[in-house]
Order: C-alpha cells, then sequence, then structure tokens
C-alpha cells in the first residue's frame, strides 16, 4: 500500500517510457503522418511541399471530415456505421431533386425553395438515422448488420430519385458551402474545421461526450451506472447519419452534381480515417484529434500519391499497404499501452 | 523422500513496482509438495502480485524464483503452466461468449485423431468435471449467461482438472456460500492427497485456517510472517494483517446476533408477488427508512438476480414495486435510478471502468446532478478525493487507472459512487466481496452511516457473515422463494444456515 503517497507525486514519479507507452496510440498515427510527409516532401519537392498543395489537402479532406465527425461518435461507442456513404448519396439527391433543375435534366423533381429543399434533406437524414438508431436499439439488429440494410436503403432511395441520371443545381447557400470561398479559404474546409470542433467540444466538455466514452468502455458498467445506454446509442446513430447527410448536401456542390454511387468511396475513407487516427473499434479510446490525424493521414497519402511518378492502378495497391501498416502499428501501439500500467 | 523436503517454488527476495507504486518488496516465499499454503493480507498488500508472478503473468520484477530447485523467469501464463503452475485469477477470467466446456478446456481441448475439437468428448469430460465440484451445468451453456458463483466454478474446473501439480487459488470463494465452499474443500484435499499443491488466498480467515497447512500473512507489500495453521488462530491473523488495534474486528458477527425492527419507522419499498421465470417468484418483502434489509440465500437461490431486477437491469415477469408508494417502472437502470433505486451489482467488472480513472468511476452516476450539460472535472475529482479518503481507497489516488487498484480497492470504488447523491433505495449485492477484515469492518460503518440518513438498505449476500453484520431484518430465500423471516429475535450463523 502507498499509505502515504499523495496523487501528485505518484504521478511525477512515473517514468517517461510509461508515459510515452500510455499514449502510443495517439503518437504511432502522428508518425505516420511525418513519415508519409517526409517521403512525399523528398520524391516530390516542387510540388508536394507547397502551400497551394495544403490547400488542396484540406480541401481534398473536409467531405470526408464531414462524415468522419459522426462516425467518431459511432465507433466511441463500439457500434459502427456502415451506411454513412449511402445516406451522405441519399441526402445529397434529396436536396438536389427539391431543388430546381436545368430543364435538359431529365429528373421528375420537386422544386422548392431553397431553404426547403434544405430542411426536407435535413431531415431525411435525420430520418434515416432514426431507423438506424431504432433497428440497433428496440429491436436490437447488430449496427453492422442494420447500418447494412440502411445501406442499401440509402442506395435504393438515391436510384429511384435520380433514375440513371445526374443533377447539377444545388441551393445557392449549400453551393457557396461546398464550392465558395471567403478570403481565399474555401468554405468547405471551414465547415469541415466547424464541424470536428463542435464533435470535439461534445465528445471532451459534456455529459453526454463523457457518455458517449463510458458506454463504449464497458457498456454494461454504464448501464449499471444508471447510464440510458439505448437513448446514448440512438443519439450516437442519429449524430452519425444528420453528419453524413450534411457532408453529402456539401459534397454535392463540392463535386458540382448529383448522381448515384459518388460517394461510395468516403465509406471507406471515413472508417480508416477514424481508426487508423488511432480510435479504438472496440469503444472507449480515442476521439475528435484522433479522427483528425487520419484524415490527415489519409489526406496526405491519396494527395502525395498524385504527385509522384508510379502507374496509376499501383497506387491503389500502395494506399492499401500503407493504411494496413498504420493500422498493424495502431494494433500494436494499444498492446503495449495495455501492458504497461 | 527427500524429495519431499525440498521445495516446489522457492521465491527469494522478490520486489516489484508499478510506476511509482510498490507492490511487492524483498519478499520470501516457499511452497512445499503436498500442501496448502494459505495466504492472507490486507486489500493491496501484494498477494495477487506475487501470485502473478508466480504465474508468469507479469514477468518483470527483482529477486529470483525457482521452480523444483531451477531458477527460472517465465515469459508468459502459458510458460507457468507448462512448468505445472495453474492460477484462478481473482477477477473472473471466463470467456463470456464461449461454451462452458469451451471454457473448461480453455486452450487444452481435446482433440480427435484428425486434429479437430472432440465436441463430444469434450462436453462429456467438462460435465464430470464440473460434477466433481458439484454442479451439474450444460456444458453447451453460455458461460457468460450463468450466474457469478457458477461462474467462478466453471473456472476452478478449468484450473484444478488441467494436471497442474502446483495451483494457485485467488480469492476462489468470494462468489460462492458455505455449501459449495465445502465441496470445494473436499476436493482440494483429493486433489492434495493425489499429490497436488496449493496457494489458498481468502479474506475468509476461518476458510484459511480449515484448509491450509500452513499461512502467510502479508502487510504493505511485505511479507510479515508464516505459521503452521494448526498453531495460530484468527486472532493471531488480524493482528499479523492490520498490526494495529483490531479490537472487535471480524467478530461481529459470530454468536447470537439480536435483530432489531424500529417499530412505526416509515415504510419505503413495498414489493409484491415479484416473479421473474427461472428465477425467482412470489417474492414479496417491505424495507423502512434507515432499515437494513438482508436477503439472504445459498447460491443460486435467486436473490442475485432479485436485486438485478428491483434495479431494473432485468425485466419482472409479474410483481410491483413501489417507492415511497409510488410505483417503479423499472424499464432500465436509468428509470430506476431516477425513481431513486441504486445497486451495486456483486461482479465489479460489470459496474467499473478499468481503464478509466478512479474519479470518472465515481462521478459517472452523478454527472447529470453536478451539472446538466457540461462536465466539471474539477468537482467531480474533489468529489472523488472526499471518498477516497473517507473509504480509505488505496492508493490514494483520484486519477489511477481503476484496473490497478487491487481487488479490494475496486469494490470501495463501486461503492463510493453512491455515497455522494444519496438514492432512497440502496441495494448492495455481495458489498463485502473480496475485502479485508478492515475494509469489512468499513462498509459496516458506511452503512451504519446511510441508515442514520434514512435510506432504506437492502444487502443481498450468499455470504452469511455479511448479511449478519449488517442487517436489522433478514427474509431467508431458497430456490426462488422466501422460505422465512427473521425480524426482532436473535439470531446466529447456524440457524441461518438452517433456514437456507
Ligand atoms: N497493473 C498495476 N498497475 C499499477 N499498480 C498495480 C497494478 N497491479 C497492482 N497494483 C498495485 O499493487 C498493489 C498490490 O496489489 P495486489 O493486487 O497484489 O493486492 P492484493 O493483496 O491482491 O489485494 P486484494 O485483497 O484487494 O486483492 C496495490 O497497491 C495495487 O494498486
Ligand atoms: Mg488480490
Amino acid at each position: 500500500m502507498a499509505e502515504d503517497t499523495a496523487p501528485t507525486s505518484e504521478q511525477g514519479r512515473r517514468s517517461l517510457g510509461d508515459w510515452l507507452a500510455r499514449q502510443m496510440t495517439n503518437i504511432a498515427p502522428f508518425i505516420t503522418l511525418l513519415f508519409l510527409i517526409v517521403v512525399f516532401g523528398l520524391m516530390a519537392p516542387d510540388s508536394f511541399l507547397t502551400f497551394s498543395n495544403l490547400q488542396n489537402v484540406l480541401r481534398q479532406i473536409s467531405v470526408t471530415a464531414i462524415i468522419a465527425t459522426g462516425l467518431t461518435f459511432v465507433i466511441l461507442t463500439a457500434e459502427i456505421d456502415l451506411s454513412i456513404a449511402a445516406v451522405a448519396n441519399a441526402t445529397g439527391i434529396v436536396l438536389a431533386f427539391f431543388t430546381a433543375q436545368e430543364a435538359y435534366v431529365a429528373i421528375a423533381n420537386v422544386p422548392l425553395p431553397g431553404y426547403a429543399a434544405i430542411i426536407i434533406a435535413l431531415c431525411a437524414c435525420f430520418a434515416l438515422g432514426c431507423v438506424n438508431a431504432f433497428g440497433l436499439t428496440v429491436i436490437g439488429i447488430p449496427s453492422f448488420i442494420m447500418t447494412l440494410a440502411m445501406m442499401q436503403i440509402g442506395a435504393g432511395i438515391s436510384a429511384m430519385l435520380v433514375r440513371g441520371q445526374i443533377a447539377y443545381a444545388v441551393p445557392s447557400l449549400i453551393k457557396e458551402l461546398g464550392s465558395g470561398n471567403i478570403g481565399g479559404v474555401p468554405w468547405v474546409v471551414i465547415v469541415a474545421a466547424l464541424f470536428l470542433l463542435g464533435g470535439h467540444l461534445v465528445l471532451t466538455y459534456t455529459r453526454f461526450g463523457r457518455y458517449v466514452y463510458m458506454v463504449g468502455g464497458n457498456r454494461e458498467a454504464a448501464e449499471y451506472s444508471g447510464v440510458n445506454v439505448k437513448f446514448i446509442l440512438a443519439a450516437v446513430m442519429v449524430i452519425g447519419a444528420v453528419c453524413s447527410g450534411v457532408g453529402g448536401m456539401i459534397g454535392v456542390a463540392y463535386f458540382g452534381s448529383a448522381q448515384q454511387n459518388q460517394f461510395d468511396t468516403y465509406l471507406l475513407d471515413a472508417i480508416a480515417a477514424v481508426v487508423v487516427g488511432g480510435t479504438s473499434l472496440f469503444g472507449g479510446r480515442g476521439g475528435i484529434p484522433n479522427t483528425i490525424v487520419g484524415l490527415f493521414v489519409l489526406g496526405v497519402l491519396s494527395n502525395g500519391l498524385d504527385h509522384i511518378q508510379i502507374d496509376s492502378f499501383l497506387k491503389v495497391l500502395i494506399r492499401g499497404l500503407i493504411l494496413l501498416m498504420a493500422l498493424v502499428i495502431n494494433v500494436y501501439a494499444q498492446k503495449l499501452r495495455n501492458q504497461r500500467a | 523422500m527427500a524429495e519431499q523436503q525440498a521445495p516446489l517454488i522457492e521465491c527469494i527476495g522478490i520486489g516489484k513496482t508499478f510506476g511509482g507504486v510498490v507492490a511487492l518488496q524483498g519478499v520470501d516465499f516457499t511452497l512445499m509438495p503436498g500442501e496448502v499454503h494459505g495466504l492472507v493480507g490486507e486489500n493491496g498488500a501484494g498477494k495477487s502480485t506475487l501470485m502473478k508472478i508466480i504465474a508468469g503473468v507479469h514477468h518483470e520484477f527483482d529477486g529470483t524464483m525457482k521452480v523444483l530447485g531451477k531458477e527460472v523467469r517465465f515469459r508468459s501464463a502459458r510458460d507457468a503452466l507448462d512448468a505445472g503452475i495453474g492460477m484462478v485469477h481473482q477477477e473472473l477470467s471466463i470467456v463470456p461468449a464461449l461454451s462452458v466446456a469451451e471454457n473448461v478446456f480453455l486452450g487444452s481441448q481435446p482433440t480427435s485423431k484428425l486434429g479437430t475439437v472432440a465436441w463430444r468428448e469434450m462436453a462429456r469430460q467438462a460435465e464430470e468435471h464440473l460434477q466433481r465440484l458439484g454442479i451439474h451445468v450444460d456444458p453447451r451453456a453460455e458461460a457468460g449467461d450463468l450466474p457469478l458463483g457458477l461462474q467462478q466454478l466453471v473456472e476452478l474446473g478449468r484450473v484444478l482438472f488441467s494436471g497442474a501439480r502446483m495451483i494457485i487459488l485467488d480469492e476462489p470463494t468470494s462468489a460462492l456460500s458455505p455449501p459449495e465452499v465445502q465441496m470445494l474443500f473436499r476436493v482440494l484435499r483429493t486433489l492434495k492427497a493425489e499429490g497436488t499443491s496449493f496457494i489458498f488466498i481468502s479474506h475468509f480467515l476461518e476458510d484459511v485456517l480449515e484448509i491450509s497447512d500452513r499461512v502467510t500473512v502479508f502487510r504493505n507489500s511485505r511479507r510479515i510472517a508464516t505459521a503452521n495453521a494448526a498453531e495460530i488462530d484468527k486472532e493471531w491473523l488480524i493482528e499479523q494483517m492490520i498490526g494495529r488495534g483490531h479490537e472487535g474486528l471480524g467478530e461481529a458477527y459470530t454468536g447470537e446476533i439480536p435483530l432489531k425492527s424500529e417499530p412505526g419507522a416509515k415504510t419505503v419499498m413495498v414489493a409484491t408477488g415479484l416473479t421473474q421465470r427461472g428465477a425467482f417468484r412470489d417474492v414479496s418483502f417491505h424495507v423502512n427508512e434507515g432499515e437494513v434489509l438482508g436477503i439472504y440465500g445459498f447460491m443460486g437461490s435467486g436473490q442475485l438476480e432479485l436485486a438485478k431486477a428491483l434495479n431494473g437491469k432485468t425485466r419482472l415477469d409479474r410483481g410491483t414495486v413501489t417507492v415511497d408508494s409510488k410505483r417503479l417502472r423499472l424499464k432500465n437502470t436509468a428509470s430506476a435510478w431516477k425513481d431513486g433505486v441504486a445497486l451495486v451489482p456483486e461482479s465489479r467488472r460489470s459496474m467499473l471502468f478499468g481503464m478509466e480513472p478512479v474519479y470518472k468511476n465515481i462521478s459517472i452516476s452523478i454527472l447529470d446532478r453536478i451539472d446538466r450539460v457540461l462536465l466539471r472535472p474539477s468537482k467531480e475529482r474533489q468529489i472523488a478525493r472526499a471518498l477516497v479518503e473517507t473509504l480509505r481507497v488505496r492508493p490514494r489516488s483520484t486519477e489511477a487507472e481503476l484496473r490497478t487498484l487491487s481487488g479490494g480497492n475496486q469494490q470501495k470504488v463501486a461503492l463510493a459512487r453512491w455515497l455522494t447523491h444519496l438514492p432512497r433505495v440502496l441495494i448492495l449485492s455481495e458489498p463485502t466481496r473480496g475485502m479485508d477484515v478492515g475494509a469489512k469492518d468499513d462498509v459496516v460503518h458506511i452503512v451504519k452511516g446511510l441508515k442514520e440518513k434514512g435510506i432504506a438498505v437492502i444487502v443481498v449476500s450468499t455470504e452469511p457473515e455479511t448479511v449478519l453484520s449488517l442487517a436489522d431484518r433478514i427474509i431467508v430465500m431458497r430456490k426462488g422463494v422466501v422460505t422465512h423471516e427473521f425480524a426482532n429475535v436473535t439470531v446466529s450463523k447456524d440457524r441461518l444456515l438452517a433456514a437456507a
């Protein structure tokens, strides 16, 4: 027994090695990021390490960032949402569906004022999130399966509304947020930053955020502590869907068009960003700062590969391998943490 | 025989620190062939740590360890097992999602000639092993669905019949009731006669004295004494363990205990006709303000299940519960807590967050009373610090990760959670599980304090001492029904056991 050890001196005595081991899951992704920057910087110094390319990277990860913010909540509770890309797609298309399109776009759409279209689109993703939440918490379908079904439903809604066509027009507010600039800074980057910031504040400074972590850390214990676990799970599923929906709307404006399957790659990107950043798939560990690092790892990787001269088919493979490596480091770091006290 | 004289396990000058926390200093310890070696000491004294070193769980330590005369340094629990050392851990390490049979044979499944798992054979053997321990469970049942006591027996079954010749039992009886303990002791004696040696850790000093040949006492990370069990008594053990004034400790429940109910006290909780299929039926009782109701029964009598149902963790099939004449919704644990009912369940693992610091484990239930929306970590720490002090949690830190606390100290944290914003009814399921004599005494005082504040307390246990030391009135359950009520009479351990 440490009879007379004051808490402070006990921490002071903890060695640097212990501290490092504990922080390893947070440090490892950062090292991966630095490694990538150095490698691409050496291979393509003129084009990669420039200010305008930094802006490119920021723009490229922004839509993923909005989606990944919500997904971080979901993964922190040890659930998963596979429907994020489909919900994003469906929401973007709903938005376009209720916006007046050019005459040559052959979609039986219902033009409404911009604000109405935005509200309807928000309601759509909220509703899809509620369905996920209902399936998970009331019926008891595992989130993996529930959101797999929702992935199909989202794709179905998208298909029904556009019928293979492409829509271009979105309400002007969304168009500005997706493709406009303010003082040289793209709005989409600002929106992404606000989402990440908001997510971070909620997770670290609110009661709800603490519950999210605790439900992920030990669900049964949270229940025995009087936490309404089902409510928390339902809430994160809705948050996940709404973030995806907003990401989808902004994404449509960012791409300049709304069509089916345009978000497909975002599913893996968002999951990879969250997990590579060091948020545990088993819940309870990680957070928005991790997601940010993960987003940069992914962004720099995709962007950097475009700056070096290699076979574009090989790039896909390299991307996969580097992601695998990042994950291995992550899992290993987690083990290290668990071994050391 | 010459071999008889040489120790099986010999630890010399073992030291171990975790970060800045000293867990063991210069500890010598031997296990002789064919002996049961009891090990006692206060919570956090270092018992589990030494055992984990012997069993290959911790491999960084000072000092030397010899097994069968040869110096060894195990790299893993597997190494230790190969050397013939098996261990039942204090915190159950059962795999909840696997079947009972798979848990019994964890890591050593019998295989057929083709190398596939011989399921039928495995189930048969598992059933046989468990029958030797006196339990009848379906070997195909999912282990996580079993009540805690049965899980503990399954884990015991795994190690006892694994063929290990040196077996460490770290608080193996903490979830068992007297009949199972006696059954376990019979098995231990049989195995001992067949040449197996045991290290037996427990806070039930009578049990230790009954089963052990020698007893070693730890205090403050040091070995204080080792003696032949036949030459010592409980008093002596407590003195060695605590080394301070200990009058009355561990005495609270021996002999005749008078039970007295306050006449005319206001009734707080009334339960009528509570039934849950397969667990209990037609249970009715009431609890008054400032009263402690003990619910006693052997393992599997349904009282632990009853506690969970009263807290909304599981559903009642029939029956109503009211608190202050208001009917409980019992939708989930959150609604129960809002209605003023809190529970400390029997299993620590299921109510604590191992990876989180102590203060977050304490504040989780009262975050909404601190602030509706925002977190106030400084307030949380302040509340936690006060509780760590009053409950004498060691280490005295609000920041230590919970899983680094010793078993008994974790239990204190579990209790601490409900002591700042008091519920109307507090249900304590095995509240002293894994606590040392001093800490048990602390719990008695805490419960007294709660009574004075007018809380209605329900103590649910399979351990007669717990109920006897805390309760003002006792109801006894057997096979899911209430069989007896002790009120305003004197009761002894024997009479309580006879009623169960
Ligand atoms: N992994 C760990 N990291 C940090 N400290 C630890 C760790 N494991 C144990 N300790 C500390 O070492 C000391 C001894 O703990 P140990 O678990 O051996 O006690 P014990 O005698 O088994 O107590 P109990 O009767 O409560 O089980 C305690 O102060 C505990 O907090
Ligand atoms: Mg212990």
